[in-house]
């Protein structure tokens, strides 16, 4: 498997190069989004610049200004919002579970990190600074210094790969067996 | 007792969620062994990793520490003179600031989230009558991404549940933090059967015939942990089933995360 150690903010190269089933470690400034901040992003806007960011599908369990467990939560909860999410320059969508892989085409990548690896995800983490607090811990927009955050598997890259539709409709066939 | 139910309940959460049972460990570490997928693999080898620095740094395995349900099975010759559900939750909210756990429980239709794990109906707690005069605590975290995927399907008596069962896992398995333990209610009425499966949870893994065979079937699907392929898609299977009425077909699916996380506190 390629392996690739990547800095935020990625740039369209950065994200050009990534195919899926590669792997990924990314360093770097990276914001956690879920259910209710990304319906706020919807109504106000994003409270935070996100041009070529990584943004993690993440409800972490936080004490004081140390990160205990940071793993993925499923990333389908917010498909409805990836085509603007992306739209405000997202290069990279973290989660596990996997989204649609059509909006990604030609400019940005979906990273599945193990889900239920939360332990081993927050030792890769120092929190940075909170936003909306008023959403409770595993609504806030948490930024995070990610250091060499993975392993993830590139699961949709911007070339039109995408192991989970892959991986389903290989399941198709072999329920039709 | 009512203090000594308070501290043994904070002591199986501290266990249940920093720690995997030992022969959780033991299927993982097999299905890493057996795994050919590289991305499999990879999976299988970091959730052991995460799981032995879990317990070592004493930190919740995964940030999604449940909804909490308790199993309690309680002599038939023990008097209690408080209310057990109350030192329960007292429990689950000193381990909510002491572990410690992330605040999940909010009220459905405002979502105000109480701050503590605790609330109307919340921890659930399904109680059992055993012979003796002891009280057996079980804790089971569950996670929203296992527990979002399951359902109960109201068959037709003409309809094979184990077609029903593969094809709703293969449906629904990916969002469900595979590789998968699966509990089944079969029969009973609409809730009883979502019961069942719950209990089924307790109980794993399964070892007849049956449940062998789904676990075959299931694992040829080629789902693979967190649904990015591979010959490892579920761990365990359990079927717990009741007499239905001869017009119905109940079916649940209680899923369960690879985590699948418990500990048990007796007290006398």
């Amino acid at each position: 498997m390629t392996e690739h150690r990547l800095r935020t903010p990625l740039s369209m190269e950065d994200v050009k190069r990534l195919r899926a089933g590669d792997v990924v470690f990314i360093s770097g400034h990276i914001y956690t989004a879920r259910d209710k901040a990304h319906a706020l992003m919807r109504a106000r806007g994003s409270p935070v610049p996100l041009e070529g960011a990584v943004l993690y599908h993440c409800g972490p369990l936080i004490r004081g200004d140390e990160v205990l467990s940071a793993g993925p939560t499923t990333s389908g909860r917010m498909a409805r919002y990836t085509e603007e999410i992306l739209r405000l320059g997202v290069r990279a969508i973290m989660g596990k579970g996997g989204l649609p892989g059509e909006p990604f085409l030609g400019r940005a990548v979906y990273l599945a990190y193990p889900g239920g690896c939360g332990a081993a995800a927050a030792q890769q983490l120092r929190l940075r600074s909170v936003r909306l607090q008023e959403l409770g811990m595993a609504e806030a927009l948490w930024e995070f210094e990610a250091e060499n955050l993975g392993p993830m598997i590139v699961a949709v890259d911007s070339h039109g790969g995408d192991l989970y539709r892959d991986v389903r409709r290989s399941v198709q066939n072999r329920l039709a067996l | 007792m009512r203090e000594e139910v308070v501290e043994a309940t904070v002591r199986a959460l501290r266990k249940a969620e920093t720690s995997l049972p030992d022969w959780v460990m033991k299927q993982i570490e097999a299905a890493a062994e057996r795994e050919t997928n590289p991305v499999a693999r990879l999976h299988l080898q970091f959730m052991l990793e995460n799981a032995r620095l879990a317990e070592a740094e004493g930190l919740p395995l995964c940030q999604d520490t449940g909804l909490l349900i308790f199993r309690v099975e309680q002599g038939r010759d023990l008097r209690l003179d408080f209310d057990l559900g109350e030192a329960l939750a007292e429990g689950v909210r000193r381990a909510t600031r002491d572990i410690p756990l992330r605040p999940n429980a909010v009220e459905p239709s405002t979502r105000r989230n109480s701050g503590d794990n605790t609330g109307p109906g919340i921890p659930d707690i399904i109680r059992e009558t055993v012979e003796g005069d002891g009280l057996r605590l079980t804790v089971f975290p569950k996670g929203a991404g296992s527990e979002n995927m399951s359902l109960v399907g109201m068959l037709n008596p003409a309809d094979d549940p184990i077609d029903f069962i593969v094809r709703t896992v293969a449906e629904r398995a990916a969002n469900a933090c595979p590789p998968l333990f699966l509990g089944i209610g079969l029969g009973g009425t609409f809730d009883l059967a979502a019961r069942l499966a719950k209990r089924a949870l307790f109980s794993l893994p399964g070892t007849s015939e049956t449940e062998l065979m789904l676990l075959k079937r299931i694992n040829a699907l080629g789902i693979g942990p967190m649904g990015l392929g591979g010959e490892t898609t579920a761990l365990g299977v359990r079927i717990e089933s009741a007499f239905c009425h001869t017009a119905s077909l109940p079916v649940a699916l209680n899923f369960q995360c690879w985590a699948h996380r418990s500990a048990t506190e007796v007290i006398r």
